[in-house]
Parts: structure tokens; sequence; C-alpha cells
């Protein structure tokens, strides 16, 4: 009966999102009376997942779940899920766990709902608010199968302390075959993703050239930020493809998003919206980003950046 | 090699959203519907399977009439046919339903779609049909290569790419980088004529029932206005990020 949730780890490390997905089961488990379950997947420590409000980890430990692969995973997800009698699943945002997240439903045979931002409005029906139309509407969707599943959107919940003892237990579930085999990884190590950071500083086609990207990885550096970039710029090579963010590129939903010489077209905000405080820096003071920002300097980038830059190692400097 | 291409018909990017009906209902006045972008990709891609290695390329699309453009549209664009089976979208898994059956009576090895529709975003479609119709599925797709039964594919992942291996029946998310825009195709007038006689088959739905419910949709809250600072006092730019914003 125990809400299930799935807590994803890298290399024997919780990403911060199984965080935030722990105490969104949490808030779930206390609307319906009930506890929470975490389906861990080769992670090392499991304890710290108590502090959110975790009364239970199911423990997986198995090699041949190095490699992610979403068929195996929702299977053993399933198996974990069928165990406890779970009847309501909560899963992240990242790109693993969406791929995953349908296969589970048909498996379970469950609703599910994406992109969802609050804890539930009602736990019966079960009615859950996401977002709709590139963030610029929310629905209100009710899910109405026995067993239910929710996708929950990045940042939008947080973290909240909720102290249990996460007691562990050792789970073997059978893993099966799959029809899809991941040949190679390319990923960038030591650098923060889009998908994981809280912070993400972006540079537009008014930056002018590639070689003057030095200046938004030193800002990105000092913030602890990934970098990203709008569609024209990875469309003329001066960052690469991973980088672009929009609505044909990567959705950001960071806690700030800094945006460098870029207008703020209608295609790129449907990808940043979900952010929560958005900076802009531009030379125009009619760029249509500034409608959309928390906060702007309308100023050269190129002399606004280092400052910036300056003054955020001075912070930091004082406040750590 | 038999492909259906999925098309989602949805509001272009640059459509004002509102809603009627007691904020239950899209409000479609004034609204330019397109073919979601991600399925563009998709059926540029498709397109170019035809010409290269030969296949037949479908299309389907699952609602009412008022998407037959959309759909003509990819005709025009060089799909064979069009398949629309008529009842309204109500939610991802009614949808996969419906599509599991096209699959299936059409009998295709490859079901091109899109990674998520930019209407309700929920990117579940494509995995439910392929585990419905027991199908190997690939999301983030950013190339797909076929060689008789086997597949390559390259996916997108959170900070980077991964390749992979897979075989027919195979389902794709589909997303830019299967083809470039550049390469995407608009229908000219020899297109559009042709369109006109291709045939776009009306199917009646399969039994499916629907696992969610939209109860009402809801518009942001208005943003409160920007807060400029001057470029000269970025200090305060740091401070407001630290103390109002708390977000460093
Ligand atoms: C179907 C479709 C999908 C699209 N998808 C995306 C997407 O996913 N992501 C995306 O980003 N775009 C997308 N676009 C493109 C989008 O419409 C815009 O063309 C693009 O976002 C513009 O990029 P930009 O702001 O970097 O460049 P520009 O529009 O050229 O803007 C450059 C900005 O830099 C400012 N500037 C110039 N010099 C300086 C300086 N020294 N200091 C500070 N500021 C300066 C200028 O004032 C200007 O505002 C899409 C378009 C279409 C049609
Ligand atoms: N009503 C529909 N008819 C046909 N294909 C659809 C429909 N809805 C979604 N799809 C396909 O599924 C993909 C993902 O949609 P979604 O799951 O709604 O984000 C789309 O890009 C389409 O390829």
């Amino acid at each position: 009966m125990s809400v299930l949730v799935y807590t994803e780890s890298e290399e024997g490390k919780f990403k911060k999102v199984a965080f935030e997905v722990a105490s969104y089961a949490k808030a779930v488990a206390d609307q319906m009376g009930t506890t929470v379950t975490a389906i861990t997947i080769n992670a090392d420590e499991v304890s710290e997942l108590g502090t959110y409000g975790v009364d239970k980890v199911l423990k997986v430990n198995d090699s041949k779940l190095d490699t992610f692969n979403a068929k195996v995973y929702a299977d053993v997800i399933q198996q974990a899920a069928e165990k406890e009698e779970t009847k309501v699943v909560v899963v992240s945002s990242s790109a693993d766990s969406k791929y995953l997240a349908p296969l589970l439903a048909v498996g379970l045979d469950a609703g599910y709902a994406s992109n969802v931002v609050e804890a539930p409005t009602s736990a019966s029906p079960f009615t859950v608010k996401r977002t709709a139309f590139t963030n610029k509407a929310f629905v209100f969707s009710t899910i109405e199968t026995d067993v239910k599943i929710v996708g929950v959107s990045k940042n939008a919940f947080g973290l909240k302390e909720n102290s249990a003892s996460a007691a562990s237990e050792e789970f073997s579930p059978s893993i099966p075959e799959s029809g899809v085999q991941v040949e190679s990884v390319d990923k960038a190590t030591n650098t923060v993703t889009i998908a994981d950071a809280e912070i993400v500083v972006s540079g537009g086609r008014g930056l002018k050239g590639p070689e003057n990207w030095g200046m938004i990885e030193d800002l990105a550096e000092v913030l602890g930020a990934a970098t990203a970039c709008s569609k024209p710029v990875s469309d003329l090579g001066w960052r690469p493809h991973g980088e672009h963010v929009g609505q044909t590129g990567k959705p950001v939903a960071a806690n700030l998003y800094i945006a460098i010489g870029i207008s703020g077209a209608i295609q790129h905000l449907a990808g940043i919206n979900a952010s929560k405080v958005k900076v802009v820096i531009n030379t125009d003071p009619e760029a249509p980003f500034f409608k959309a920002a928390d906060y702007g300097v309308v100023g050269d980038a190129f002399e606004v950046v280092p400052k910036l830059t300056e003054k955020i190692k001075e912070f930091k400097a004082q406040n750590s | 090699m038999k492909i259906l291409v999925c098309i989602s018909h949805v509001p272009d990017t640059t459509s004002k959203i509102n809603f009627t009906d007691g904020d239950s209902k899209l409000d479609t006045n004034g609204v330019q519907f397109v073919i979601n972008p991600n399925d563009e990709f998709g059926l540029t891609r498709a397109m170019w399977f035809k010409e290269k290695q030969g296949a037949s390329v479908d299309v389907v699309n699952v609602g009412g009439p008022e998407t037959e453009p959309t759909l003509r549209k990819a005709l025009a664009i060089g799909a064979d046919t069009a398949i629309r089976v008529n009842t309204p979208a109500t939610d991802g898994f009614a949808v996969a339903k419906q599509l599991a059956n096209v699959v299936k009576e059409g009998g295709y090895d490859l079901v091109i779609a899109g990674r998520e529709s930019i209407d309700y975003n929920g990117g579940m479609v494509p995995g439910m049909l392929a585990e419905l119709i027991g199908a190997n599925f690939v999301t983030n797709c950013i190339s797909l290569e076929v060689e008789g039964t086997n597949a390559k594919a390259t996916r997108e992942i959170d900070g980077g790419k991964e390749s992979v291996s897979t075989s027919l029946p195979l389902v794709i998310g589909g997303q830019k980088g299967l083809v470039e825009e550049s390469d995407l195709r608009i229908p000219n007038m020899r297109g559009i004529m042709q369109a006109r006689k291709k045939p776009l088959n009306v199917v009646e739905p399969v039994e499916a029932t629907k696992e969610t419910t939209t109860v009402k949709f809801e518009k942001p809250e208005p943003k409160g206005s920007v807060k400029m600072v001057s470029p000269d006092n970025l200090d305060e730019l740091v401070n407001l990020l630290h103390n109002e914003a708390k977000v460093i």
C-alpha cells in the first residue's frame, strides 16, 4: 500500500532529483495515510533518503543494471511496485524517468501524469496539476486507475526534510532481457549538465562568436552552473547541439536562468519558462526577453558579464 | 519496410492559449494548428527511408475531422496514405491504444513518433504504444539507421548521447537531429495537388478507456514586471539574487 518512489542515482550517488521526488512521495503518503518505500538501483549509501521522509528502501544491486535501460529498469520497478502492492509510484522528470514511465504505466495498468508541479490537490479523486502548452498553462487532471504514476517536474516541489529511519532491505528482482542494447555512451564528465543544474548560464547570438564563450564559462564556473545556448548559436556551430535549449532543444527547469545576448523569441521561452528566476542581460531595452524576466540589465555583455563574475566571486568569498 | 509516422495536431508555439467552457476546453479561436515539430523531423526522416532504401510511409492521427488539414499537409510533404482514427484524443493511453490497433492492422515495422507533443507535453504516447504492441522503443532519438531488421540509433541523454542497437518492430520518439531544420520539407504546389488525390482513410476507434481526465485548465499568474538593475550597480543584482530571489 505504501507510495513507491524511484530514487535515481549515478555512479552510486543519489541525484538531487532523488531527494525531490522522495519529498514529494512523502507528501502523497501523508495525504493517503501511508508510508514511503524507495527503490534504488545500484546506489551505495541509502540512509540519506530517511532525511526526506522515506521509511523503507528496496535496495537493488546488480552489475547487470550498471547501464540504464528503460525496459529493464521499468520491469524492475514494476516488480517492486507489485511486491509492495503500491497504489502510487512517483518518478522524476529526468530523461531516464521520462523514458521508462510510459513502459511502467502499461506494465502496471496505471494512469500516468507527467510534468506535475504540486502535491496532489486531492487524493480522491486523485488530482494533480501539471504544465501544458509549453508552460503557457496548467492542467488539472485526475488519474482514474487503481494504480497511479506521477512524474514530478524538476524544481517544482523542492526538498522537504522529514526525518524517517529508512530501513533498508536487499531486493533481488529478476532481470529481463531487453531488445535495446546500449553500445556506447558519450557523456561529458566533470561538467554540470543542463538537466541537473540549479543554475544555467545561457548565451545567444549577441555574443558574436564562439571565441567569446570564455566569459560565459567563467560566470558558469563561479556559480556552479551549466552552460546553454540559443538555437542559432548551435546551428552556427558555435556551441555543441546538446547545449541548445528551447522548444526544439532541451527543456530547462532551473532555479536561476541567466540569458545573455538572447532576444527572447517565443520558441526559446517555451523551453526555459519553467525556470524559477530569470535574469536577462541585453543591449536592447526593447528585447522581448525583458517581459519574461525577473531581473534585467540593459548593457553590453562584454562589459557586464566579466564584472558580474567578479562580483559573484567576491560575494562567494564573503559568504563561505 | 512499412513505416507509420504518428502526427500530433498541435497549436503553433506562437499561438495565444486561452480556454473556454469554464476553463475546461482549449479555445481554438484564432489558433493556428500545425504538425507537432518533433513529428515533422520524423516525417522527413521517413521520406528519406522511402527515397533511399524503399519504404512505404503512412501517417496517422487520432482526432476529430478538424485535424484533416494537418494530415493533408503530411500527404503533401510526401506520405502515401493518411489514416485518421475518428475519436477525440482524450488522454495519452487512449491514443496509444488506438495507435496500437492501427499498427497491428497495418503490419507496420517501424513507427516514428515524436519525443513529446507541444500541447500536452506528455511524452507518453510512443512508449505506451511500444509496450502495447511489444515493440522495441527508443526515445529522444537523434539518428536512426535501419538495415534489414536491425536498427542503430543515437539518443540524447542528460549530459550527452548514447548509441544503441535494436531491431524491428521498433517505435521511436524522435526529435531534431533525426534530420535538421534545413532538411524539413515544405509542401510545394505539386505535392499539394497530389495530396488531394491521396487516400485519407477515416477509421472508427476500437474500444479504449482513458485513464486520466482533464478537469480544468489554468493560466499562470501574470508575471510581475521585471526589476531593472543598472550595469554600474551589479552589487545590487547580486544582492537581489541572494536576499530576494534566494537563488545564489
Ligand atoms: C519552429 C521553430 C523552433 C525554434 N526552436 C528554438 C529553440 O528551441 N530554441 C531557441 O533558442 N530558438 C528557437 N527558434 C528560433 C527563435 O525563433 C529565435 O530565432 C532564436 O531564439 C534567436 O536566438 P538569439 O536570441 O540568440 O538571437 P537573436 O534573436 O539574434 O538575438 C540576439 C540578441 O542579442 C542582443 N545583443 C547583441 N549584442 C549584444 C551585446 N553585446 N550584449 C548583450 N546583448 C547583445 C540583441 O539585442 C538581441 O536581443 C525556433 C524557431 C522556429 C521557427
Ligand atoms: N492524437 C495523436 N495522434 C497521433 N499521434 C499522436 C497523437 N498524440 C500524440 N501522438 C504521437 O506521440 C508523440 C508524443 O506525444 P505526447 O505523448 O502527447 O507527448 C507525438 O509527437 C506524436 O508522434
